[in-house]
Formats: structure tokens, C-alpha cells, sequence
């Protein structure tokens, strides 16, 4: 009977009791779903051009920020590091599309997403081999990141926003714009979304698929290197982020794989979710649950619809 | 062989009677209130233009589809909704368009595995095997044997089914029907993409069952002159709607149906 | 010429359908099992034997478990460390509560253990396909893994969260636990991994692994010939825990000696998945190729480093280990996705007709 109360009527009443720290807790799963969306948008980026399942989206995070930082304590300066960076993942864009995709062209995708485990593993290892594993400091002041937070007197206390974290809602609200206005206005944009409903369509009427690979899988890595600045910023960089990055696979359950607005509210159901859940059930059942809440979560989702939020359902037909 | 399930019907008596039968897929109406029977030991063929709704109206036979109006009625047993694995157990059985074999194992492994149905074994004795499993194995061995030599595939039982060409895939997707012991066998375009001489044999073949195994037998065809020599009634659809029905004489020269269909007879 | 099968006739499907049917073969299999049950005990080094075919051994075990469910039923799973977990903590707490009972029914039962919790994760699979099926599986891993941590029962309320082996005796010999030789440990798992795959062979072979097959081939199809797809989905998630709970049961005690939950993290699931991606979907052998091929690969690379005198630390050793395993992945999947195994079946042919080139 007790247990009953503790699960179904004590956290609530402790939400309405101090209703700042509900806030702040909201707050704070709305910046982790800001950033799980990143991630989960990498992963459509990817899918919707070339059908593939980049399971290594998460560890390109991983490598971006490490190389920021990396190339950073080398003794390059902070932005000329950045437009390296930025180089950097244009090669690794070029390098996957050459010696991954293409051998692989005509496979079908489950062989591709095996093939990113793989990747998955050889950037884990290189990016610990040159940069080393332990964890770093991300460099957001030299790239005049705001610190510090405000605290807004509200609901009867304090909550506290990092700038940090509001300029990372901010930038991001900002990439998916961008994003949406590249795939609708631009003519690359379009060439993208003919090769995502059918490669072969794509083909005959002339676009390369090669060069909108190259492109798409550089987007994703410029996304990644985003994403990877603004964890680094809010917690190192460490190898952990690319287990945290895994939850971006919840979110793609909930969003769809190929709808870039369904990442973002995916991102912020499971980000506000599991911080609630942890904060206010956490204790329950002893803490860390953030581990696998997320999968609960969207586990629980699937079993009602197979789809997701915005996945089209497939008719199959034989 | 053959080991009906379920009452049991006679030659000549209505095996599967369609009632009223309607279908959409969102907006789209694939089927319209179209109602027809089949006799045991007939040959029924279904045709009409593409997109008539001919794999439609097998697919919801098969219980893959569920009409939202109508119903179907099965060896006298009538069922709203039904799984197609009770199909299956029901005794139909169907071939495929695109070919709906089993890519990764041999032309035997997928005719034996249309005698799914027919092992009991359990679980337990399948990991000794040795015993009543590998009995059950043998047997059914011996029955698939019968119909590899039946459809003459011998020298390719043990070949990868991906690696067949077009025209054998086929005959052993006949096969795996076959193995499944069914009171009705649905065909969609058994002949579809061979060649005159491959058409001879698959027309020689589905005579065949017919005669020899007493199989009804319903067949979505293009080919008119298949049509015309192998079945003994037709049902013809276009739009999702019956047009005609009737033996293929009557139906030839069925003036709906050669403005619809056939065009100006030659 | 050396491996030519003809003139060897069968007179029945009962012999047709053996498991070797082939002179050779058999000649081979009898010559495999007398060295790996009497030879090698007498002769090899305890070394070879602990950290190389105990091991080994125990892995293929795993890997036969995936590839149940991965290469036979195209089930894609990323839960192969959390249910080798579900066995060894299962087997720990077993003998917890039975003591008097002999290790190796609590092995077994450990299996049944796993099973069970595949099951519980398998049931989403009815509705959920493809992707989300592997994602699926992801919550199970995870899940599993804080439980091993995070539920203290679980490991006896140890302060290091760590599980300890007790000694266990059969018929008088220590079978684990400190006083039991590398020797005894060894045929303990050779004998169980003889059997068990044997017993998947024999799945295989039967309307059970045609079934399976089915299912991943064209689920629709298989539906349509008479296979019910949630039997034969979950009795695969079932079957194929119930592999990784014993190798996760042996691993712990038969070789580790001990384990936290560290030993059957994500990590893991890939180490096996790995296996047999490289060793080959859908094959028994194959499971044992990618096992020895991946566990050994580390082991070479440390002896040669050290018979060497490279100067690198282990930790680059692991980070070159990453990045050749994911190297090793992607040139297998490009150049022979169906792995060792087929290349080994290449090898025969090229075996039957040696020294002609056709």
C-alpha cells in the first residue's frame, strides 16, 4: 500500500510542493532533449539521403569535440581550430563515402548498419589513440560561449538557466531552421530529398549520388561537431558521451527515422521525460535510471504504434 | 495425397464462396462488392486489366487482407477475419507474383518447409533429433521427393534458391504449395516472365495437380490463351468490380468484357 | 582430389540428411573431438589451454546463441551481454540458494534463467521489426546492466558489487572455484559446448531452423505457408539466451572466477555480434571462427608485443584492437558478408578438385 503511494502520488505531490525545482527539473530535460534532438537530426540527415543507419553518429560527436579541443591544446587558436575541425569532418565524410558507401552500394541495409558498428569502432579507438582518453575541457570560452547562469525568481523560488544552455536551445533551434530551409529551398536540398524517396530515380535524372552522400554525411558531421561543443560545454569530453549519445535511438523511435521536426520533439519528450522520471521516481528504485528510462520509454511507445510519432506506416504489399 | 482438413466437400459442391466483398487501402477501393464461388476440382481462373484488384481479392482469400465489408465462406465454415497461417491450416495455399521463396536455403529446405504444417515433433525431440524427430524428417522427406520428381527440379534441390533462374524458382515455389497438402491452391501469374516452352510445362503441370491430386485450383492469368485452354470457369474483374463470370467461352465473347479487357477478338 | 564425395552414394534420406554425410567429414570430426578431448589435454600448455581454448570456447557458445537469433531468424540483437548476465548472476544466485545441488544442473539452469528473461524481451518483437527491434533489445541491455549494479541482491550484497565463485566439487573433483586446474575447467566446457552444439545442429537441420530461416528470409511468406511468427520469433529469443546464459554462466565460473557488471556491458554484445558477423550469419562453424578469431586477436597482439619488445602501452594496444575490429568488419562485410565460414566452404571446393583449378 505504501509502495502504491510512493509510485503513484508522492512525486506529484512533491512537483506541487515545490513547484521551482519541477521547473527547474523540465528545464533541465528540455536541454538534454535540445541536444538528443541534434543528434537524432544527424541520424535523419543520414538516413533520409542514403538509407543508412548511421549508428556512429553518436561517436562523431565524440571525434569532433576531440579534435576541437585536441588541435586547441596543440597551440592552434580557437576559431582557426574550429574551421579545421570543420575540414577535418569533411575528409572523414569524403573517406566513409569512398571506402564504406560506395563498396557498398547495392547491399542491403542491415549489411550498412553493421558496417557503422564498425565505424562506430574504428573512431572510438582512433579518436582515443590521437587524442588520448582522457576526459577534456571543452574550450567554450576561447569560442565565446557564454557562462554563467541567470537565476529567475519564479514559482515561489530560483530557478537557474545556464546561458550555456540557452544559447544551446538557441543554436539549435537555429540548425534546424537552417536545415528546413536548405531541404525545401535549395537546389542541392532538393536533389537530397529525390535521392531519399528512391536512389535509383535520383540517378536517372542525373544527380550524383556520390556528391550528395559526401555532402549529406559532411552535414551530419558538422551537426555532430555542434552537438559535440555544446555537451562539451555543459560536461566534458569524454568516451561517456557516446553511451549518452546512444539515447538519441529512443528518440528516433519516437520522431521517425526521416522527419527532422519529429527529432526535435522525440529529443524533448524523452529529455524531459527521463530527467522526471530520474528525479522523481530515480530515488524509487535507486538511482541512474536515466540509464534506461529513455529505452522504457520508447519501448512503451512502439508496442502501441510499431511507427512512431511520425513514421509512415508501411503497407506491405506482395 | 491428399489429407483435407475440416468438413470434408464434394467434387462439384461450392469450396470457397466469396460474398459481397469490399476492400479500400485509405482511399483507395481495390475491391467492390464483388461476390463469386469456386467449385471443388475446378480450375477458376481470375482476370482483367492491371489493377483490377485480382491480388487483392487472393490476398484477402488468403487472409493477408481483411475486407472491410462481406465475407468469405471456406469449406462451409465462414469467417470475418482470419490469420494467414490459419489459412494455411485451413488448407490454402498460394504462389507469388514476385516469387516468395525463401533466398537463403535450398530448393528442397523450401519445399520441406511448406510441410511445416504437417510436423508435430516437439521442441524436445527436435534437439535429439535421433528418434521420432528424424522419423518425421524422413517421412516428409519422402513426400517432398515425390513432388520434386513430379515437377522434374531433381538436379537443383540443393541449390540456393537466389541462384535459380526465374523459371525454376517458380516451379519450386509450386512445389512448396504443393507440399502443404492444400485444398485450394491460389496462383497470381504462374506464368508470368517465361517463355513459350516454360509455359507449356507449367500449364502441363498445373493440369496436373488438378488431375492428379484433385486440387481446386484458382489462377490469376494474363495470358488468354492459358486461360482459355486450362480453366474450366472465369471470373473476370476490372476496377475492383465483376464484369463477368462464366465458362471462358461464354466469357470471350462477353461484350463488357472485350470492351474492358479483351479488345477486338483475333 | 583429397575431398572428392563422389561414389559416395546415400541409400537413404535418413543418411542423406546426417549430419556428415561425407566420408571425410566424418573421418575429420572424430580426429577433432579426439584431440580437443584427450590430446590436447596431455599435451597442450596450461597457458594455450586458459587463455586461449577455455575462452574461445565459452565465446563460440555465445556466438551460436546470437546467431540463432541474428543469422538464423535475421533478429538483430544487442543484448548478448546483458543475458550472458542474466545466466552468470543467475548461476551466482543459484548457488546461493542451492548449495547441496551439482554446478552443472545449475549451469543449465541458469540457461532456463536466461531464457525466460528472453522471452520477457522478446515479446515486443511480435509487433516491432528491423530497427526497432535492436533498439529494443538495447533496453534490455541496458536495463540489465544498471540491475547488475544497482540490485544488490544480485551479488549477495558484496561491498565491491563484484560476484565471487564458491568452490563446487563433482564427484569429488573442484570444478571451480581457486582449487580447480585449468585441465578440469577445460573438458567441463568442452564437453557442455560439445553437446549444446550438437543440439543446435539438430535444430538446425529440422523443421525448427527451417522455420527460423523463414522468418528471416521473407516473414510474410512464411506466415502464409503455415508458420506462426510469434512462436517461432520467441521460441528463437528463448533458445538463443538460453546459449548466452550458459556461456554467461561458464564464463564467470569456469573461467573468470569472478565478475562484476562491467563484464557484460554493451561492449560485450558487440564483441559477439562481431564474432559472428566476421565469422559468418547463419553458420555453426562460423560461430566458432569469429570466436577464436576475434577473442584471439587481442592475445596475438599482446604476445608479439611482448616477444617484441614493442614499446606501445596496453591502452594503445586496445585502441589498435578497436579500430582493426572495426576495420575487420567493414572489409568483411564489403568483401565476403557471409564470412569465414563461407570462405571456408570456398576452401573445400577449391580442396575437391585440387591440384586442377576447376
Amino acid at each position: 500500500m505504501h509502495m502504491l503511494y510512493m509510485i503513484f502520488v508522492d512525486p506529484f505531490v512533491q512537483m506541487g510542493s515545490a513547484p521551482d525545482l519541477f521547473a527547474q527539473t523540465l528545464w533541465e530535460g528540455l536541454v538534454a532533449g535540445v541536444l538528443y534532438a541534434l543528434i537524432a537530426l544527424g541520424f535523419v540527415l543520414i538516413f533520409k539521403a542514403s538509407g543508412v543507419f548511421n549508428f556512429a553518429q553518436g561517436i562523431m560527436v565524440v571525434f569532433a569535440a576531440l579534435t576541437l579541443v585536441g588541435l586547441y591544446e596543440h597551440g592552434v587558436p580557437a576559431f582557426l581550430a574550429l574551421a579545421l575541425t570543420v575540414g577535418v569532418m569533411l575528409l572523414l565524410a569524403i573517406a566513409i563515402e569512398r571506402l564504406v558507401l560506395r563498396p557498398l552500394v547495392n547491399q542491403p541495409e542491415i549489411i550498412l548498419f553493421m558496417a557503422t558498428f564498425g565505424l562506430t569502432y574504428i573512431l572510438i579507438g582512433s579518436g582515443e589513440l590521437i587524442f588520448g582518453g582522457d576526459p577534456k575541457v571543452m574550450i567554450s570560452d576561447k569560442l565565446l560561449l557564454p557562462s554563467g547562469a541567470y537565476q529567475i525568481k519564479m514559482l515561489g523560488g530560483f530557478v537557474q538557466m545556464q546561458k550555456i544552455d540557452i544559447a544551446a536551445a538557441i543554436i539549435a533551434s537555429a540548425m534546424v531552421v537552417g536545415l528546413g530551409i536548405f531541404f525545401q529551398k535549395t537546389r542541392i536540398g532538393r536533389a537530397l530529398r529525390a535521392v531519399a524517396d528512391s536512389h535509383r530515380a535520383a540517378l536517372s535524372v542525373g544527380i550524383s549520388l556520390e556528391y550528395i552522400w559526401v555532402v549529406v554525411w559532411f552535414a551530419a558531421g558538422v551537426v555532430a561537431l555542434a552537438t559535440g561543443i555544446m555537451w562539451g560545454a555543459r560536461s566534458n569530453v569524454s568516451f561517456a558521451l557516446e553511451i549518452i549519445a546512444l539515447k538519441a535511438l529512443p528518440v528516433l523511435i519516437l520522431g521517425g527515422f526521416t522527419s527532422i521536426p519529429g527529432a526535435i520533439i522525440g529529443g524533448v519528450i524523452i529529455g524531459v521525460g527521463e530527467k522526471i522520471g530520474e528525479f522523481y521516481w530515480g530515488p524509487l528504485f535507486g538511482s541512474g535510471i536515466e540509464d534506461w528510462f529513455a529505452y522504457v520509454i520508447a519501448l512503451i511507445f512502439l508496442l502501441f504504434r510499431p511507427q512512431g510519432l511520425f513514421g509512415e506506416r508501411i503497407i506491405e504489399r506482395i | 495425397m491428399r489429407a483435407p482438413s475440416g468438413p470434408d466437400v464434394a467434387v462439384g459442391e461450392v469450396l470457397l464462396s466469396v460474398e459481397n466483398v469490399s476492400l479500400s487501402f485509405g482511399g483507395v477501393k481495390a475491391v467492390s462488392d464483388v461476390s463469386f464461388d469456386i467449385r471443388k476440382g475446378e480450375i477458376r481462373a481470375i482476370i482483367g486489366p492491371n489493377g483490377a484488384g485480382k491480388t487483392s481479392m487472393l490476398n484477402i482469400i488468403n487472409g493477408f487482407y481483411h475486407p472491410q465489408q462481406g465475407r468469405i465462406t471456406f469449406k462451409g465454415m465462414t469467417r470475418a477475419k482470419m490469420r494467414p497461417y490459419e489459412a494455411a491450416y485451413g488448407g490454402i495455399a498460394r504462389t507469388f507474383q514476385n516469387v516468395a521463396l525463401f533466398r537463403g536455403m535450398t530448393a528442397l529446405d523450401n519445399i520441406m518447409a511448406g510441410r511445416s504444417l504437417k510436423m508435430h515433433r516437439g521442441f524436445f525431440w527436435q534437439l535429439l533429433r535421433h528418434g521420432p524427430a528424424l522419423e518425421e524428417e524422413v517421412e516428409h522427406r519422402r513426400r517432398v521427393e515425390e513432388i520434386i520428381d513430379f515437377l522434374k527440379i531433381q538436379e537443383i534441390r540443393r541449390t540456393p534458391v537466389g541462384r535459380l533462374p526465374y523459371g525454376l524458382q517458380k516451379r519450386v515455389e509450386l512445389g512448396r504449395a504443393l507440399a502443404m497438402e492444400p485444398d485450394l491452391l491460389l496462383l497470381d501469374e504462374p506464368m508470368a516472365g517465361m517463355n513459350l516452352e516454360e509455359k507449356e510445362d507449367m500449364s502441363r503441370f498445373i493440369l496436373d495437380v488438378n488431375d492428379h491430386y484433385g486440387t481446386t485450383i484458382a489462377l490469376i492469368e494474363h495470358d488468354m490463351g492459358v486461360v482459355m485452354d486450362l480453366s474450366d470457369r472465369v471470373v473476370v474483374l476490372d476496377h475492383g468490380v465483376k464484369i463477368a463470370d462464366g465458362t471462358p467461352a461464354q466469357v470471350k465473347s462477353d461484350q463488357a468484357v472485350i470492351d474492358a479487357y479483351l479488345g477486338v477478338a483475333h | 582430389m583429397l575431398y572428392r564425395e563422389a561414389g559416395q552414394f546415400k541409400t537413404s534420406y535418413r543418411a542423406d540428411q546426417a549430419l556428415f554425410p561425407i566420408r571425410q567429414d566424418q573421418i575429420g570430426i572424430i580426429l577433432i573431438l579426439l584431440v580437443a578431448f584427450v590430446v590436447v589435454p596431455l599435451t597442450a600448455s596450461p597457458f594455450m589451454i586458459d587463455s586461449f581454448l577455455t575462452p574461445i570456447l565459452i565465446y563460440s557458445l555465445a556466438a551460436i546463441g546470437l546467431n540463432l537469433l541474428t543469422g538464423y531468424t535475421g533478429l538483430l540483437s544487442l543484448g548478448t551481454g546483458a543475458f550472458m548476465g542474466v545466466g552468470a548472476y543467475g548461476c551466482y544466485k543459484l548457488t546461493t540458494f542451492f548449495p547441496g545441488i551439482s554446478i552443472i544442473v545449475l549451469i543449465i539452469g541458469s540457461g532456463f534463467l536466461a531464457a525466460a528473461a528472453g522471452i520477457v524481451f522478446g515479446l515486443p518483437s511480435l509487433r516491432i521489426k528491423g530497427f526497432y527491434l535492436t533498439v529494443a533489445t538495447l533496453a534490455a541491455q541496458f536495463f540489465l546492466s544498471w540491475c547488475y549494479i544497482r540490485v544488490p541482491w544480485l551479488y549477495n550484497y558484496n561491498v565491491s558489487a563484484s560476484i565471487e565463485v564458491p568452490e563446487r566439487l563433482v564427484f569429488g573433483i573442484p570444478i571451480t572455484g581457486p582449487t580447480a586446474t585449468v585441465t578440469t575447467r577445460y573438458l567441463v566446457v568442452l564437453a557442455i559446448v560439445t553437446v549444446m552444439t550438437w543440439a543446435a545442429s539438430n535444430l538446425i537441420r529440422g523443421r525448427i531452423g527451417r522455420a527460423w530461416m523463414a522468418i528471416r528470409d521473407m516473414d510474410i511468406a512464411a506466415e502464409l505457408i503455415g508458420i506462426k511468427p510469434y512462436q517461432t520469433k520467441l521460441l528463437a529469443f528463448a533458445v538463443s539466451s538460453f546459449y548466452c546464459g550458459v556461456a554467461g554462466a561458464m564464463l564467470v565460473f569456469l573461467y573468470l572466477g569472478n565478475a562484476e557488471s562491467e563484464s557484460f556491458s554493451i561492449n560485450q554484445s558487440f564483441l559477439v555480434l562481431f564474432m559472428i558477423i566476421i565469422g559468418g550469419l547463419g553458420s555453426l562453424l562460423g560461430s566458432f571462427f569469429g570466436a577464436t578469431l576475434i577473442y584471439g586477436l587481442p592475445i596475438v597482439m599482446r604476445m608479439t608485443k611482448e616477444s617484441f619488445g614493442i614499446g606501445v602501452t596496453s591502452a594503445t594496444l586496445e585502441q589498435i584492437n578497436f579500430i582493426t575490429l572495426g576495420t575487420l568488419i567493414i572489409l568483411f562485410l564489403i568483401a565476403e558478408p557471409s564470412g569465414l565460414a563461407r570462405l571456408w566452404q570456398i576452401g573445400k571446393q577449391k580442396l575437391r578438385v585440387w591440384p586442377f583449378p576447376y
